[in-house]
């Protein structure tokens, strides 16, 4: 399942259900492993994967808000991806940079101290 | 028996070796609170509500999983025990709605049951409410998880003993939630709609539309399922005089507690439906129109008196009771004079009763449903067991589970092939030649159980000629499959014991039916399965009662158990019986009598629950036919296709209206039982004989309930001679059952075959009727579909069956398809010699090139206008498997 999600970079449904002919086994069944598993993604992912850390440090340093903020302005949620494939959502508990925290990631740019309006600006330099 | 004793709130407890300390409890009568637990699941340890104290033992170990010990002290129900029990239940109540008035589930429900008796008032943690929407996505339940306490049992039965995984745990922590791949309705997660999810959810979470707010039944009624012949005991729900629910009768010995989509939805609106015939119908200026039961059964009476015995034909009803059938053939033969009886067996199994009696001595499965899944290797051939006998295929995937070997030989990929180690994918009608080769290796590699042939069979050295024929050079030409899987099949089949054959329609449905069954009979002796338990020779009977329709007589040849009719003594003992002079010569087929009625000869019919005008072959000749007589009578429930072309229309009693015995494929006989009046003014079938039986003068008539026929039964059958119904409250019994102390026989053949010694029947090779060519260049087998059964008179009331199935399609392989420039659900014409048809197209590679696919439900696409009534020359049986068609786009 690993292999497949690096290739595709998701689980498409035509994915889930090969895995699942070939392990003899059902695609609810692949789809509930895949699902408790938090690595795996089940839509194909945007040009820029947009990560939002709400790990206890970020958390408490209002990591939720900058949560809240970056899904209104991309109109989805963490697992999901626009329409036009720009963005997908995730989040994160923990990159590890707590220092810095409320942390969002951009693929592998890190920004630190986010408030709602820096993460707005962050997004729209993306476009 | 290997067992343990322990002791249990100071009960000593005896118990298997190998339980668990609840079920120790439970055969003990001891209550212990469970809401993961469920029987025949691997214990999940859960929700810990079972947790026991044991003297000598720190913490408190779950019953369900803790094994019991020798000697083990232990305490079910100490305050200390029902603290902890509360606060587990205060954790899962704060996360379930209390809206218990307005459940459907209230007074039924696992969880109030369990909270009553740890004593738990109110639940003072905050309370989360998930705020799911119910889903309705599916046509028979309702999925609302507000309700799921994720005790994990209906996904669990699921994949544990349905092994369909169409549900399971997805997300995990907070957000777990029983689910299906991407949130898809389960209709696209090859839900099989079995509702065994449904009866394993202690709380209202999955809960059955159609009854969801009738609350408990008045009472409940275990009979026998009326579709297909494996069977299931079912348990009907009935309130206020009307079934409001079939569920699985829990200790079924056939099903233990399974059924399929048919008995579990397929039940209730057929019986209720409204358009069943509620009054007889007699045709009067052309019309079919409402007449009393006098006229209709005077006018039968007087018009039957005008024919001559062999002008008449009977055709009885493998959907109707032993007792009926008995009733039927009497009347055909002590009344109208005539042998000329026989029932659609014909159009399934003719050729195993032909084949195995010549091979065995016995035409029926050799042994028990529940043996198949001890089996250590299965052949099936020719039988789409998951689809046609739903409940055997659980069986077979029960003993692939414990590592059996399965042999699948089809043409089309069918749901067993995923859990083959072998699939075998000959041509169709090319099953002789593909066995005769496995048994060309086994011989020549030696792996014959030869002690076995020496002692028990014959004609061995005639067999080995014939197999000199079968060089793997010319088999695997013929059949398409490489010559060393078929290698591969023989030692496989021939070094995994006990090995057993299970088939259908795929090998009796052919010109060469017999030969067939012949081979399989041959395959079985050849490596000495057969007389063993879970080995030999299981032909799966299509229909509810056709073992029983054979085994009353309701054939042209023999009396009820076999007794030839060309028997001068069997006919003596029949004529003082019934107290008449009995015709001496058989009569004619089924298929044979509509030819004679084709040709004028057979001048009236007499028709019980069959509907030939969808079921036979070429049936746009069958229509033709019907139009010819000059007396038809019908008994159905429904207004069949048959029915309007009746002069007389009887109107019958379901199933669940009468009394009564139904033998399945097994040999088992069980019983029937009454659980609503009849609707309308139907009346049972052998009622309706027995009155006109009785207006044409006939003694012996005068039964007053079908318990009076059974008595008769037993008395003239050998084989059912100690079946009574007073034994048969206590479970079926599995004939042949001689006497009152007999208790029945799973395993026929034991210590010798039941004709001395089995015998080697050489064989060739015959090809099919039709070989596809320029005009016809593909192959149309039939067959059933898991949704619908036989022609559909039942299955198509049901709403729900409909929906999930609407309407037949033709199934073409990919490769056929985009030479033909057929897209997915196309509108096509398949046409043969005989006839033509439209339907849809679907694209599946279940269809090898070269062949399509169609089921036989379907009136608006009846794919038996296409099939061959070429016939076996045997059994009589016509090629319905192998026809040649035409496909063209629309
Ligand atoms: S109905 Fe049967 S197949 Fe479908 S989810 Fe429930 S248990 Fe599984
Ligand atoms: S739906 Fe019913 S059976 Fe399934 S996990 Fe929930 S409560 Fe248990
Ligand atoms: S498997 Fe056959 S007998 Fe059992 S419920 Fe289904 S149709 Fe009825
Ligand atoms: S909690 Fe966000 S980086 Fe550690
Ligand atoms: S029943 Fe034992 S843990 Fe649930």
């Amino acid at each position: 399942m690993q292999k497949v999600q690096e290739e595709l970079s998701y689980l498409p449904e035509e994915a889930v259900s090969e895995i699942a002919r070939f392990l003899g086994l059902s695609k609810s069944e692949i789809f509930g492993v895949a699902t408790f598993y938090a690595q795996f993604r089940f839509t194909r992912s945007g040009e820029y994967t947009v990560k939002v850390c709400l790990g206890t440090s970020c958390y408490v340093r209002a990591g939720a808000r900058i949560m809240e903020t970056v899904q209104r302005k991309l109109g989805i949620k963490p697992g999901e991806t626009t329409e036009d494939y720009k963005f997908s959502l995730e989040r994160v508990a923990c990159f590890g940079c707590c220092a810095l925290s409320p942390v969002m990631v951009v693929d592998k740019t890190v920004y630190s101290r986010m408030t709602p309006i820096k993460a707005k600006q962050v997004l729209s330099s993306y476009h | 028996m290997d067992t343990v004793t322990l002791i249990i709130d100071g009960k000593e407890v005896k118990a298997k070796r190998e339980a668990t300390i609840l079920e120790a409890a439970l055969e003990a009568g001891i209550y212990i609170p469970t809401l993961c637990y469920y029987p025949d699941l691997i214990p999940f340890g859960a929700c810990r509500l079972c947790i026991v104290d044991i003297e000598g033992m720190r913490g408190f170990p779950p019953a369900c999983t803790t094994p019991a010990t020798e000697g083990l002290v232990v305490h079910t129900n100490t305050p200390k025990l029902q603290e902890l029990r509360r606060n587990i239940m205060e954790l899962i109540l704060s996360e379930h709605p209390y809206s218990c008035l307005t459940c459907p589930k209230n007074l039924n429900c696992e969880l109030q049951r369990v909270a009553r008796y740890i004593g738990l008032e109110k639940v003072t943690l905050p309370y989360t409410y998930k705020e799911l929407p119910v889903n309705r996505e599916n046509p028979f339940f309702d999925r609302d998880y507000n309700l799921c306490i994720l005790c994990g049992r209906c996904a669990r039965v699921c994949q544990e003993v349905r092994k369909v995984g169409a549900i399971s745990f997805t997300y995990r922590g907070s957000e777990t939630l029983i689910g299906t791949a991407f949130n898809q309705p389960l209709q696209e997660v090859s839900c099989e709609f079995c509702g065994a999810c449904i009866d394993a959810c202690p709380t209202g979470a999955l809960m059955e539309r159609a009854n969801k707010w009738e609350g408990l039944p008045d009472r409940e009624v275990v009979t026998t399922c009326p579709y297909c012949g494996v069977g299931c005991q079912l348990k009907l729900e009935v309130k206020d005089e009307r079934i409001i629910s079939s569920i699985p009768a829990p200790d079924g010995t056939v099903n233990h507690g399974q059924v399929c989509v048919k008995g579990r939805f397929g039940i209730a609106e057929f019986v209720q439906h409204p358009q069943r015939l509620t009054s007889p119908l007699i045709r009067r200026n052309g019309e079919l129109k409402e007449a009393s039961w006098d006229e209709a059964l005077d006018l039968v009476a007087r018009k039957l008196k005008g024919y001559k015995a062999d002008e008449i034909g009977v055709i009885a009803s493998a959907k109707c009771t032993n007792e009926e059938n008995y009733v039927m053939q009497k009347f055909a033969r002590a009344v109208l004079g005539t042998n000329n009886v026989d029932h659609c067996a014909r159009l399934c199994h003719a050729p195993t009763v032909a084949g195995l009696v010549q091979s065995f001595g016995s035409g029926a499965m050799t042994n028990s449903i529940n043996e198949v899944g001890n089996a250590a290797c299965i052949l099936a051939i020719g039988t789409n067991t998951t689809e046609d006998h739903p409940v055997i295929g659980l069986e077979v995937k029960r003993a692939v589970d414990k590592g059996a070997k399965l042999i699948v030989a089809n043409p089309r990929e069918i749901d067993l092939c995923r859990f083959a180690s072998l699939w075998l994918r000959h041509n169709p009608g090319t099953d002789v030649a593909l066995l005769m080769g496995m048994m060309r290796v086994i011989v020549d590699e030696g792996l014959l159980d030869a002690a076995f042939i020496e002692e028990r069979c014959e004609n061995l050295d005639a067999f080995k000629q014939a197999l000199n024929d079968f060089d793997l050079d010319f088999v695997e030409p013929i059949t398409g499959v490489p010559r060393d899987k078929i290698a591969q099949a023989a030692r496989m089949f021939a070094t995994n014991s006990p090995a057993t054959i299970l088939y259908a329609m795929g090998i009796t449905q052919h010109s060469h039916g017999t030969d067939n069954v012949m081979a399989t009979a041959n395959l079985a002796m050849l490596t000495g399965n057969v007389g063993k338990p879970s080995t030999g020779v299981n032909p799966l009977r299509g229909q509810n009662n056709v073992q029983g329709a054979c085994d009353m007589g309701a054939l042209p040849n023999v009396y009820p158990g076999y007794q030839a009719v060309a028997s001068p003594a069997i006919r003596e003992k029949f004529e003082i019986a019934w107290g008449c002079s009995l015709p001496s010569s058989p009569g004619l087929t089924l298929v044979e009598m509509l030819e004679a009625a084709y040709r004028k000869e057979i001048k009236a019919l007499y028709l019980i629950g069959e509907n030939p005008a969808l079921s036979d072959p070429d049936v746009g000749h069958v229509r033709e036919t019907l139009a010819k007589l000059e007396f038809l009578v019908v008994q159905d429930i429904f207004l069949s296709e048959t029915a309007k072309f009746a002069h007389v229309v009887l109107p019958a009693v379901s199933f669940a209206e009468k009394d009564g015995t139904f033998t399945n494929t097994e040999r088992r006989v069980q019983r029937v039982r009454k659980a609503i009046e009849p609707i309308g003014d139907s009346h049972p079938d052998w009622w309706i004989i027995c009155q006109i039986a009785k207006r044409l003068e006939a003694g012996g008539f005068d039964y007053s309930h079908p318990f009076d026929i059974m008595e008769e039964i037993r008395y003239l059958t050998p084989s059912y001679g100690g079946i009574s119904y007073q034994r048969l409250e206590s479970g079926g019994l599995q004939w042949p059952c001689p006497s009152d102390d007999h208790p029945g026989t799973p395993i026929l053949h034991v210590n010798t075959f039941v004709r001395g010694k089995g015998r080697f029947i050489p064989l060739k090779y015959v090809p099919p009727g039709e070989s596809p060519d320029e005009d016809y260049p593909l192959i149309l087998t039939t067959g059933r579909s898991l949704y619908h059964f036989h022609t559909g008179t039942m299955t198509r009331k049901v709403a729900g069956l409909n929906i999930i199935e609407p309407e037949g399609t033709v199934e073409i392989s990919p490769e056929d398809a985009s030479q033909l420039a057929i897209a997915q659900g196309d509108k096509v014409r398949v046409s043969s010699r005989r006839g033509e048809i439209r339907v849809k197209a679907k694209i599946t590679e279940a269809s090898p090139p070269g062949v399509v696919f169609m089921t036989f439900h379907f009136v608006e696409s009846p794919a038996n206008i296409l099939t061959n009534p070429k016939l076996d020359p045997i059994s009589k049986i016509p090629e319905l498997k192998v026809a040649a068609v035409r496909v063209e786009k629309l």
